[in-house]
């Protein structure tokens, strides 16, 4: 079985509780102490009917004042699939929260209100799945039974969101007409909607193909921990542990290590179930190589004929989460890419991207929370990289206040600046 | 499985365990791993084995001993330790007691189960650990539900849930001031089902307790609790035999049995799968004092 990521973006409005609430029912995975603790909870509000954003809404301060603070993980399964569900809240710190669920997943659901169509907040949805590179996005148009499941209100949703995403760097994107409530095409194709014909959306999760989203070109192995058992038994041991970030590697396969440009041949490639003839992402191995040099976390392994770019100047989107602080130019702040540590000073922002309007500020002189800009950064010791629509792993970072020690921005890279 | 590129489900949650455990390996000075002997910190506990291997797990394990465990959970804890050479730490309730840093509760109802938050903290202080293994699954609970993976503690050891660093890709932001620790999930993702069948799939050894047995119990709030001698039983609550087994492990004042006939791992998978209500809800009774009851506890430092 595979486990499939998923994000979901909308408000309550949208009906986004009520869908993963289906979801979550209708492949059993509500249990009975759940619901009966969200329907008790719900009476004593006197709510009309059961709510359940209350299954998701598991927060002290969210109870009592019925919002979702932050990102809830749900799990379910179907005979076919595991998923992980990250539910992102609608209203408050919406940019940084759905940041942070798009970042792993491999779909996005996106909720339109049929009777509403494609608005602002659609669009930054959309923005925001394509900024962060999830390979597949669902535009899952609800409350259908409203507009009496009208095929022309659809059409005309559709071709409005295709022509916003145009300018959008999706690369999968399919069109779903639900009712959440009524549970059409949700888990089962509706009845009301013969003119659909494509599939419920539960099956598209089932079925939508997600292993060649990973990059399996560019070989890449982030140096996480150095494995070294000062045991008689294994005296001259020396393992290179950590996730493949990209590519394939195999026993036998010439190798080059970054910084020091040290060539050298993988030996063994072992993995919790024994020694493996070829590894891939995002397997965690420990690769073992038949020259001893010197390697510590924060290397990188990679084949000499495909290399990430070795650079100090990064040229990067960024989206600020703090609330306390913003970025402005000559801030430092710690940078972590992959395994490697460092410090990063901001050199230059370049422009503020209205998230709504896709318009550029050039006149922006610093980013608060839950903004997005390009930004150059120069940092203190040389980063490997990759594009981040290349490599999701090798093409992000975090940026950390030195002060706060509190996660302030994530970046996703264009390349090296200039 | 290298023809397709694919990695099971339990072969990603896998992966995913293993590259936290060694981020924090790599990044902390003084990490320790909590192991109750349950099936969650069982599971926690072979990652790291299969994280570092072949050497040796390179951080201790840390029991919190409310004294009223269950005998044969204390005997697969010590036969864990000798088996992989580990080193344990036990930070005693009834020690903290003693000393007179905690006062028993009082009546039928008592449990050590909010105890162990103070020798946890102590504990985490004397040994100045920085980074805390925790067995937690964010399916299990609401509040755990929104708990991120790095989460960090202050120096009072207090989570501040409205608070939390966003947690993006792989990325772990560990960093912290001295005085402070982090408490780390690896096995967040990790549902009661991915659980059992990873111990499955893998024929780890878990305590006697999980599966069917014959036991004294009695019946007290519609859970069956054993008979022991930690736990008053009230007028009415008459005990008789009956076959059980456990599905989560706690002490033995606030762990309830079900009557399950489950005697292997096969039998407990197909009872999982067809079960109705959560394992917390079937058999903790901590969690039953208040709709916000781990929350709070959390906050507090507990687990």
């Amino acid at each position: 079985m595979e486990l499939l990521r998923l994000a979901t973006a909308g408000s309550v409005d949208d009906g986004k509780s009520t869908l993963i609430g289906r979801l979550l029912y209708d492949t059993k995975t509500i249990f009975e102490d759940q619901l009966e603790s969200v329907e008790r909870t719900s009476e004593a509000r006197g709510e009309e009917y059961v709510n359940l954003a209350l299954l998701t809404d598991g927060l002290r301060a969210e109870r009592e004042q019925g919002i979702t603070i932050d990102v809830a993980y749900r799990y379910f399964a179907t005979p076919k699939r595991k998923f992980i569900l990250g539910d992102t809240p609608g209203h408050i710190q919406y940019t940084r929260n759905m940041v942070t669920g798009a970042s792993t997943a491999d779909l996005a659901i996106v909720l339109v209100d049929a009777r509403h169509g494609v608005i602002e907040q659609t669009k930054r949805h959309a923005f925001l799945a394509s900024l962060l590179r999830v390979p597949h996005v669902v535009l899952a148009v609800n409350k259908m039974d409203l507009v009496d499941y009208d095929q022309a209100v659809f059409d005309e949703i559709k071709d409005d969101f295709r022509s916003f995403a145009s300018k959008l760097d999706v690369t999968d994107l399919t069109f779903i007409p639900v009712s959440a409530l009524k549970g059409d095409n949700v888990v089962n194709r509706s009845a009301n909607m013969p003119w659909y014909e494509g599939t419920s959306l539960l099956h598209h999760l089932e079925e939508v193909h997600i292993a060649s989203d990973r990059n399996l070109i560019d070989a890449r192995f982030p140096v996480q921990y150095v494995i070294r058992p000062m045991a008689e038994a294994y005296h001259d041991y020396r393992g290179y542990a950590g996730t493949i970030a990209g590519g394939t590697f195999k026993p036998g396969d010439e190798v080059v290590v970054l910084p020091s440009g040290f060539t050298s041949t993988i030996s063994h490639i072992e993995t919790p179930q024994g020694e493996v003839g070829e590894a891939f992402p995002p397997m965690s191995v420990v690769i073992r190589l038949t020259d001893d040099i010197d390697i510590s976390r924060g290397d990188m392994i990679a084949r000499p004929a495909n290399q990430p770019t070795v650079t100090q100047d990064l040229d990067a989107m960024i989206c600020w989460m703090d609330e306390r602080t913003t970025l402005t130019e000559r801030k430092k702040l710690a940078i972590k890419h992959t395994t490697r540590s460092a410090r990063a000073l901001v050199k230059d922002l370049q422009y503020r991207l209205d998230v709504n309007t896709l318009h550029r500020d050039e006149h922006a002189t610093e980013l608060k929370l839950n903004e997005i800009g390009r930004v150059q950064l120069r940092t203190t010791v040389p980063m490997f990289v990759d594009e981040y629509r290349r490599n999701r792993t090798t093409g992000s970072f975090i940026l950390v206040d030195e002060g706060s020690n509190s996660t302030v921005g994530a970046g996703m890279i264009l390349g090296e600046a200039k | 499985m290298s023809t397709t590129y694919e990695l099971t489900h339990l072969q990603a949650l896998e992966a995913e365990s293993i590259h936290i455990i060694r981020e924090v390996a790599a990044e902390f000075e003084r990490p320790v791993l909590l192991f109750s002997g349950g099936k969650d910190s069982v599971v926690m506990l072979h990652l790291a084995l299969r994280a570092f291997a072949p050497a040796k797990l390179p951080f201790p394990i840390m029991h919190v001993d409310t004294g009223h465990n269950f005998p044969e959970v204390m005997e697969f804890r010590d036969r864990t330790v000798d088996e992989y050479g580990l080193r344990l730490i036990v930070a005693s309730v009834q020690e903290a007691i003693d000393a007179g840093k905690l006062t028993e509760e009082k009546g039928p109802r008592a449990s050590r189960n909010l105890l162990q938050t103070v020798p946890l903290l102590e504990a985490i202080e004397g040994h100045k650990f920085d980074a805390v293994f925790g067995g937690g699954r964010r399916d299990e609970e609401k509040a755990r539900a929104k708990e991120r993976v790095f989460s960090h503690r202050d120096e009072f050891g207090q989570w501040d849930p409205k608070n939390q660093r966003p947690e993006l890709w792989r990325l772990y932001n560990g960093r912290h001031h001295i005085g402070e620790h982090m408490r780390v999930f690896p096995i967040s993702n990790w549902t009661e089902m991915d659980i059992w069948q990873y111990l499955g799939e893998n024929d780890i050894d878990i305590p006697t307790i999980y599966f069917a047995h014959e036991r004294e119990v009695f019946d007290r709030d519609g859970m069956q609790m054993s008979v022991s001698p930690y736990l008053e039983q009230i007028e009415g609550e008459d005990p008789y035999r009956a076959t059980v087994r456990y599905r989560t492990v706690g002490d033995m004042t606030c762990t309830a049995a079900v009557a399950s006939p489950a005697s292997n791992i096969d039998d407990i998978i197909a009872e999982v799968a067809a079960a109705r209500i959560t394992e917390r809800g079937a058999s903790r009774a901590d969690d039953r004092r208040s709709e916000a009851a781990m929350e709070d506890r959390k906050k507090e430092g507990y687990f």
